[in-house]
């Protein structure tokens, strides 16, 4: 019962900025449901196959900003076929057709097409922020759809995306009359890009506070930018190579000295180490500093300009700054928060140049230190139990050590007892990447003390069941797993399958699951997608049970088996009968023609309590799509936004 | 251009085209030495132990260490220039990141323009095209647009700065190809 007006219910809840929390509140009453979900501006959805867009639409209709996730992370190192899916066009299509004022969109891992952003463009008047990480799919010419069409675009942010460079001067097509950007990041170009019209239109974007340029922008159409845009607070250079006597390179000095106002510092794609000195003047107000794709500058030039760097709280490197150089990090940047350090040779088990003398520097050098990836040679309980007792800050831990098999080259050892010394000592700990020799222990120690876990990634690590079991039993937060070449199989998955319905995906990929297990999963579990990537046709699904399964991807959905599954992704359903096909589902009264022409009729009682008809078979989404219709009805109890 | 007669090498010993010694490449050219190598790069010995090692012969882990292929590719910078030569119909394109090395790229040069190979000259840089007899000296133009001897400075700078690569003829180099023998520029 409430004691206000919704609209002073309303306006508490405008305070309520975490997902989170919005959607604890979302649950007290039916009152304050309806009060948060037509107040909620910013919606994240965590896998875009969780929910359909209409869902979304139907629940926040004042949304404004989306966030959308698409692959599983292992998509990143090539684990995920390509075409495996988290295509954005449906979700363009809903969005356009309904009244959702649109103006932020956030992607990550999204397959994004050209038709799918020129939609974009001409649907959502008010559009304002595009941020695109990791994607793929779409070519300049979409941008400069996004150019063309959104009068007040703000933020185009592009990260590591794959993008196809189709010539033609997309930059050119942002009309003079737009003046409204903010943040513009174009780091991830390959191609060619019009230098005039990008630096008009730095000149009539008075609000820029963040530049990011590609490759292609030399040093010298640098410093004809920087001069229209000395108010910038981040920079990222393209190319930084010229003749140090030159003109130009003298120019670029001074107007750096402009630029007082960057605190941001990144790019350096292709850098000529004799040019760097130019940065030094800005390098004592830098509080972030990215040179991780700047391979040209080694060990004692890195030291240099990172001497002058008191402020950095965030730093991405490479290991060529090697353990001398994080000793200097150590040093020198006491406000560090997060470091990074990325492999020189990213393909080898090769060399890298740093090893756990360099980490320890930093845990005894940066009290403030809680994020870190960290790519490295070698690594040691020792060293892993002194980083505990230093930083006991940690939220973010992510070690990689090349050989993901190597022990405690001192003593030989598996490594169980440095990162339970991690998860003892860091109580705030969200995310968590092993590496090196691990045994079950490592995971009954991550099953008693790392309370607060949301992510953990697991490769080439464990004895047995009982280790993934640790994991499942004891972090009660956790949200995300993802496992590789580890030896868990069914018992471990099975043990306890209401469990996924409170995480959002699990990975396993070379384990020890079977095919079988699998089905046994997918059993009665109709908020789940038990999806198996199929390569190269490895797995009969007509056959034996207890072939292994490759690769299983696993996540909560409200929505059942997603319709846009290619071939070789097979949803295991609530019952695996053999080799029936569903031939049509008809929403009033549920028809499923086998093929043995039976017919099975159920009416369908809504999601809630008995999800869907029994004789839901499994089936080859892709072929049948055409035919097949996933028509929950009436389910009314949504459960709050699936993160 | 008559060979230099300093340390003359048994025929049996010569080896003319870009094979490093020993890798048994029976030369098309008698008389001929082996120079290049030599004034090329520092340490002919390093070169071996490099062209020795099988190129990516490592057993990769797929998906491992967990790099984005974005890094990864943006790591690689395949650096693909094209390579003209003087006379030819049409050109070719020689990635120079994948050579690590200058005997590497005429190696790469040779495989591609099978007519042609290379001239061990002690200290000098020639490459002969043998069916028509034509010299020619390997030149690129760098970053400035200028045109450069290929082998002045060291690998690194040049793929850095190369542009495109042209086989010219050695007519037209009158005055630029090295003649003498000059002391080895530090090419590592």
């Amino acid at each position: 019962m409430n004691y206000f007006p919704d609209e002073v219910i309303e306006h508490v809840f405008d305070f309520i900025t975490s997902h989170k929390d919005r959607n604890a509140v979302s649950l007290v009453c039916k009152s304050w449901y309806k009060i948060e979900r037509m107040s909620r501006q910013i919606v994240f959805i965590g896998n875009c196959y969780a929910i359909s867009p209409e869902g979304v639409i139907a629940r926040f209709p004042e949304l404004k900003s989306l966030t959308l996730k698409g692959k599983p992370h292992f998509a990143d190192f090539n684990l995920v076929p390509h075409d495996w899916g988290g295509i954005l066009y449906p979700w363009i299509e809903a969005f356009a057709k309904s009244r959702v004022g649109l103006e932020e969109l956030r992607l990550k891992r999204m397959v994004v097409s050209d038709e799918s952003l020129e939609l974009l463009s001409k649907s959502f008047v008010n559009f304002k922020a595009l941020v695109l990480v990791s994607c793929e799919g779409f070519s300049t010419d979409g941008l400069a759809a996004v150019a063309a069409n959104c009068r007040f675009l703000r933020e185009l942010d592009l990260q590591e995306n794959e993008v196809e460079d189709h010539r033609g001067h997309w930059i050119s097509r942002f009309p003079e009359s737009c003046t409204s950007l903010v943040s513009l990041n174009l780091a991830c170009l390959k191609g060619e890009i019009n230098l005039s019209a990008l630096e008009r239109l730095v000149a009539r974007s008075p609000n820029l506070k963040s530049l990011r340029l590609s490759r292609a922008v030399p040093l010298d159409a640098l410093q004809k930018i920087l001069m229209r845009a000395p108010q910038l607070v981040d920079l990222g250079t393209g190319s930084f190579v010229h003749d140090p006597a030159s003109d130009a390179y003298n120019k670029l000095k001074a107007t750096i000295l402009k630029c007082k106002s960057i605190k941001s510092l990144s790019g350096f794609l292709e850098v000529a180490p004799r040019c760097l000195s130019a940065i030094h003047p800005i390098c004592h107000n830098l509080t972030s500093l990215n040179l991780s794709y700047a391979p040209g500058i080694h060990g004692n030039d890195l030291i240099k300009l990172i001497q002058h760097c008191r402020k950095l709280e965030r730093l991405w490197i490479l290991d060529c700054i090697g353990d001398k150089g994080l000793g200097i990090v150590a040093s020198t940047c006491k406000e560090l928060q997060e470091l990074r350090v990325f492999p020189s040779d990213p393909y080898g088990v090769g060399n890298a140049a740093v090893t756990e003398e360099g980490l320890v520097a930093i845990s005894a050098g940066c009290p403030k230190l809680h994020s870190l990836l960290y790519f490295c040679q070698q690594m040691t309980n020792a060293a892993l139990i002194t980083v505990a007792k230093n930083c006991s800050n940690f939220t973010r831990f992510r070690l990689c050590i090349l050989d993901p098999t190597r022990p405690d080259p001192v003593t030989m050892q598996p490594l169980d007892e440095g990162f339970g010394a991690i998860v003892q000592s860091c109580k705030r700990l969200r995310r968590l990447s092993l590496s090196g020799l691990l045994t079950d222990r490592v995971f009954l120690y991550i099953g008693m003390y790392a309370e607060q876990l949301e992510m953990l990634s697991i490769a080439f690590a464990g004895d047995s069941d009982k280790g993934m079991l640790y994991v499942l039993n004891g972090c009660k937060k956790l949200r995300k797993l993802e496992i590789r070449d580890s030896p868990f199989g069914d018992t471990a998955l099975l043990t306890d399958v209401g469990k996924y319905e409170t995480m959002r995906s699990l990975w396993m990929s070379s384990c020890e699951v079977t095919l079988g297990g699998c089905k046994t999963l997918a059993k009665n579990r109709p908020m789940l997608n038990v999806e198996i990537i199929n390569e190269d046709d490895q797995i009969d699904f007509s056959s034996d049970d207890r072939q292994k399964v490759g690769k299983m991807y696993l996540y909560r959905t409200l929505v059942g088996p997603r319709k846009d599954a290619p071939e070789f992704v097979w949803t295991l359903s609530r019952r695996w009968v053999g080799t029936d096909l569903v031939k049509q589902h008809n929403s009033n009264s549920s028809k499923f023609l086998t093929m043995a022409g039976q017919e099975k009729s159920q009416k369908s009682q809504g999601w809630s309590k008995n999800p869907v008809p029994s004789g839901w078979n499994c089936h080859n989404i892709g072929v049948l799509s055409k035919n097949y219709c996933t028509r929950i009805i009436g389910y009314e109890d949504l459960k709050g936004t699936m993160a | 251009m008559s060979p230099e007669n300093v340390n003359c090498l048994p025929e049996s010993d010569v080896k003319l085209t870009l094979g490093l010694p020993g890798s048994g490449r029976i030369p098309s050219k008698p008389g001929m030495k082996r120079g290049f190598l030599e004034t090329v790069d520092l340490n002919l010995e390093l070169d071996q132990e490099v062209a020795a090692k099988p190129p990516a012969a490592k057993a990769q882990v797929v998906g491992w260490p967990p790099v984005r292929s974005f890094r990864k590719n943006a790591m690689k910078s395949c650096k693909y220039v094209k390579v003209a030569v003087d006379g030819a119909p049409y050109l070719r394109k020689v990635d120079l990141e994948i050579c690590s090395s200058y005997p590497e790229l005429l190696n790469a040069l040779e495989e591609m323009f099978s007519c042609l190979t290379i001239w061990n000259y002690l200290n000098e840089r020639k490459i002969m095209d043998n069916v028509n007899g034509m010299e020619y000296v390997p030149t690129y133009e760098d970053k400035d647009g200028d045109w450069m001897l290929v082998g002045d400075v060291p690998w690194k700078m040049f793929v850095e700065s190369c542009k495109r690569l042209r086989l010219m003829k050695s007519s037209e180099a009158i005055g630029l190809a090295p003649r003498t023998p000059s002391k080895n520029s530090s090419t590592s």
